[in-house]
């Protein structure tokens, strides 16, 4: 009983991770820019699809990281300057719509090129084994490898948006778009900025979670939802804030689906388990009707 | 707080009224009262917390502590919709009107607001006649009856400040409160407000801020001077004037 | 055009137009084949869906992620109200449907609309998602397959219409113009709604809310209302769904159907009642001639052999007839960037002013703190030095 507890709390915290590095992107892109980004979990599917095209080309997950890196950090720069720059001042419902068709097209083009077909990534083979942690308990080393990664992320993330100026232009914007004309801050500048750090740290968790949950359609529905749930419950363009909400929901969500089931007890046609895989958004309701700025940050 | 004699009953007071953001505080035990006949000007420099005050009588803001009653009613915890309804009525710094409807239309959903509450969707003919006729007589006062058709997007900067006004009256109020009404108008505006305020503090409470200091002299029945939220001086124009604390403070030893 | 008598037509012309269109409706079916008859029927049934969004986002300017979510329930309610086997009848389907979707609706929008933009876009969205995980997740309507249900019966005050009693090629005909009585209703309801003085409130608050508050209006429970009542119009179009292809599946509920309605009635133009109704049209008919186009390319580039030319001609009509999502996509791509004002408002800038007008205040008054934490940081930044001396 306690081992499986014990692997799914890290499995838990290694997800929490993962949704960080999808969120933070996220949570800086609508308190910077305004914009309401549905597409995300399609970058983040993009960052699997590609760490699996270039495991299947060149037959290494190392080689994977960098290109998924690169390659979000030079769509991000596409879609911002040729897209959503023309979108900062539009209602609400034309950037629902625009990052939806984001996420079709996505969807389409990723169908296209690699077909429909479940796909499993295969981990190094240098990391192929499981850790012995206790007696009785191993963990998968990769599953270290990515808490690990993660983990050395978020923390650069985070040092670069407390501490380095351009990070504190974007911590002072993401709280108060108006200082933007007051302090005379080069807006454009920042906007490439983060919409390029966002893209590229979701397609990161995406190629680092592929040999996780191997790649296959709509895989970044799932999350694209969670993830919005980690900005709201952190606050909005808070990157500490979307820290220790990710962790919070990546364990509610992996504990709530691991012992839901069980919850079934005879009769309820499964309805507690239903509640159990609902308890993230559950607890998004109750987060934002009591406290719309988030549980851990957000606008003061 | 116990009621008062009906008569003695200033419209609207303030009893200690405070706000605080977080460490900052932007309106700090304020005591003032505001009485019908009487034209009250709140002055102070930029960031003295004037706007703050009116957003927390108007119900925009919740105080840290104080209360605020209205002819003797506790009203602090009321909501804003419901503050309307009570006669408060406000005009805003930034102009916050409907850009896209026509003028009258501005005007009349200001007066159906408070004279048809309720939710409802029907009016009577009698009903919406009396309504469409309260927000032509509000927009003839505040100088607008020439303009009642136009898109209010097209008015000049200055014209939308008076549709703000017109706005504040159609809904027959105890307490008006206006945020720099003047800002944007020309000179030949500017003195055509000195006869509305005047005429308007006849019969209404008035809280006025502004900035313009002339203008103010002109037509403050009492004055109250903010600074960094706390009431600095109050009393009549020409013993605020007087004051030595104001001069060094505000005015500039003028 | 400055008040709500645009939902209504205002002038002869426009009244004839929209006769004329009911006429063309009702008429079709004798000219049309089974196929089309069928394929109008659900253009109707979206339009119904759309016009119930439509009361939310062009007539109150709250934008909902969650609105499928009061449509697939009055599907689903059809299908738990419907005994194995036994079909039951209209008259008591569709109040059943209807009360459980503005029921719903009722609850959802009472804790919803405690909050405002992204945030409410953002709890509309999770409660969507809940409802679908119930359908999705448990027995109850069949789980992620779905479920057949009996069609319900087209019966009234004693008469019993059976569509299969009919000819093959009318059998759809019944359905049909129960659909079409219904749009026209719902068409002509809203019409009246929103010209009556509750449906200017609506338009003020969609306009400026702060405003409104301002003034003296509830503007909560207003919304509460539109939300409501808009459940209530996608139920009707939902419990039409039901009564049309005898399927449910959880899809139904899920918030791309949801973005769907959103994007027919940007595509038709937010600002007008018809514009849902064309937008619904439109987006039905773009997905038939994509379709179509898509055949009539790939047997011509067939026919021209086995050639560079030939090859890609037949891969454009494979892609415009296969892949309906990214033609679906590309659509709303250029709708968003290009039609702004929707296919009613082609030539028409004002209305897209008034509306960016609403969103720039809206930012600046959503919240007052933000104001007062500018003012803070200007406080901050020019200390004027003005410290009283007793």
């Amino acid at each position: 009983m306690l081992p499986t507890l014990f692997s799914q709390l890290l499995n838990g915290i290694q997800y929490g991770l993962l949704l960080f590095l999808i969120a933070s992107g996220l949570t800086l892109i609508f308190g910077v820019l305004g914009v309401i980004n549905l597409a995300h979990g399609s970058l983040f599917m993009l960052g699997a699809y590609t760490a699996f095209l270039v495991v299947r080309a060149a037959g290494s997950l190392w080689l994977a990281l960098p290109v998924a890196i690169v390659f979000g950090a030079i769509l991000g720069v596409l879609l911002e300057r040729l897209l959503f720059r023309h979108f900062y001042r539009r209602e609400h419902l034309d950037q629902v719509l625009l990052t939806f068709a984001l996420i079709l097209i996505f969807e389409e083009v990723r169908s296209l090129v690699v077909g429909n077909d479940f796909h499993a990534v295969p981990v190094p083979a240098a990391l192929d084994f499981s850790v012995p942690v206790t007696s009785g308990f191993s963990y998968a080393a990769y599953r270290f490898v990515v808490i690990g990664v993660c983990l050395a992320l978020a923390l650069l993330l985070i040092w670069w948006v407390e501490r380095t100026r351009l990070g504190a232009t974007i911590r002072a914007v993401a709280e108060n778009r108006e200082m933007v004309d007051v302090l005379g801050i080069d807006a454009s500048r920042v906007h490439l900025t983060v919409f390029a750090v966002g893209t590229a740290l979701a397609m990161t968790a995406g190629a680092l979670a592929a040999p996780l949950t191997s790649v296959y359609p709509n895989m970044g529905d799932g999350l694209l939802i969670i993830s919005f749930v980690v900005v709201v419950i952190g606050g909005l363009g808070s990157v500490s804030g979307a820290f220790w909400s990710a962790l919070l929901i990546g364990l509610i969500d992996t504990l709530g689906k691991a012992y839901g089931p069980s919850l079934d007890v005879g009769g309820t046609g499964g309805l507690l388990a239903a509640a159990a895989s609902m308890s993230v958004y559950i607890l998004m309701v109750v987060v934002l009707l009591l406290r719309p700025s988030g549980l851990f940050g957000g606008r003061a | 707080m116990g009621s008062l004699e009906p008569a003695c009953v200033p419209t609207l007071q303030t009893l200690s009224l405070s706000k605080s953001f977080g460490g900052l505080r932007a309106v700090h035990d304020v005591t003032l009262s505001f009485v019908r006949g009487a034209l009250h000007a709140v002055i102070g420099p930029n960031g003295a917390g004037k706007s703050t005050f009116v957003n927390l009588i108007a119900g925009e803001i919740r105080p840290s502590s104080g209360s605020i009653l209205l002819e003797g009613r506790d009203i602090t915890s009321t909501p804003v919709h419901a503050r309307a309804h009570l006669g408060i009525a406000r005009s805003f710094q930034r102009t916050d009107i409907f850009k896209s409807l026509s003028v009258l239309e501005n005007v009349r959903l200001a007066a159906q607001a408070v004279h048809l509450p309720g939710m409802r969707s029907y009016a009577t003919p009698r009903m919406a006649r009396d309504l469409e006729a309260k927000a032509l007589s509000a927009l003839e006062r505040a100088g607008l009856a020439h303009a009642v058709r136009r898109t209010a997007g097209t008015l000049a900067h200055g014209q939308q400040r008076q549709l703000e006004i017109a706005m504040t009256l159609a809904s027959d109020p105890k307490l008006v409160m206006l945020d720099e009404p003047l800002a944007g108008m020309g000179q030949e505006e500017g003195d055509r407000m000195v006869e509305l305020l005047k005429s308007l503090a006849r019969d209404h409470a008035v809280l006025l801020i502004e900035h313009d200091m002339d203008f103010v002299f002109k037509v403050a029945d009492t004055m109250t001077v903010l600074v960094e939220g706390a009431i600095l001086a109050t009393g009549t124009p020409d013993a605020v004037r007087a004051s030595a604390a104001v001069q060094a403070a505000y005015l500039g030893g003028a | 055009m400055t008040d709500a008598s645009r939902m209504l037509p205002r002038s002869v012309v426009g009244w004839i137009g929209l006769g004329l269109g009911a006429l063309v409706l009702a008429g079709l079916p004798f000219v049309a084949s089974a196929y089309y008859v069928g394929l109008i029927t659900k253009a109707m049934i979206a339009a119904m869906f759309a016009l119930s969004l439509h009361l939310l986002v062009g007539g109150t300017g709250l934008v909902s992620l969650g609105h499928g979510a009061f449509y697939g329930l009055a599907a689903y309610v059809v299908y738990l109200v419907s005994p194995e086997g036994a079909p039951r009848p209209i008259w008591m389907t569709l109040p059943a449907a209807i009360t459980m979707a503005s029921l719903a609706a009722l609850l959802i929008g009472a804790l919803s609309l405690r909050t405002t933009g992204f945030f409410f876009l953002m709890v509309t969205l999770a409660f969507g998602q809940m409802i679908f995980f119930v359908f999705h997740d448990t027995k109850l309507g069949g789980g992620t397959d779905g479920a057949y249900l009996g069609k319900p019966l087209l019966s009234a005050f004693g008469l019993v219409l059976d569509p299969l009693s009919l000819p093959r090629s009318k059998r759809g005909w019944p359905v049909y113009y129960a659909v079409l009585f219904q749009l026209i209703a719902v068409y002509l309801f809203l019409a009246y709604l929103l010209s009556t003085l509750f449906g200017r409130t609506l338009e003020g608050i969609r306009i400026n809310e702060h405003r409104m508050r301002a003034l003296g209006f509830n503007t909560y429970a207003y919304k509460v209302a539109a939300f409501t009542i808009a459940g209530l119009l996608a139920g009707i179009a939902g419990h039409a769904w039901s009564l049309h292809t005898g399927f449910v599946n959880p899809e139904l509920v899920g918030w791309h159907k949801s973005a769907e309605a959103l994007l027919m009635i940007l595509l038709g133009g937010i600002n007008s009642l018809i514009g849902a109704v064309v937008g619904a049209l439109a987006y039905t008919a773009l997905g038939e001639f994509a379709q179509a186009a898509g055949a009539y390319l790939s047997a011509f580039g067939s026919s021209l052999g086995d050639s560079v030319a030939g090859r890609r001609i037949v891969a454009v009509g494979h892609v415009l007839s296969e892949r309906k999502l990214l033609i679906e996509g590309i659509v709303i791509l250029l709708t968003v960037l290009v039609l702004r004002n929707g296919i009613t408002g082609i030539g028409n800038r004002g209305w897209q002013e008034g509306l960016a007008v609403k969103n720039v205040a809206d930012d600046e008054c959503d919240d007052a703190r933000h104001r007062s934490a500018a003012e803070d940081g200007r406080k901050r930044i020019s200390r004027i030095g003005a410290r009283g001396n007793g």
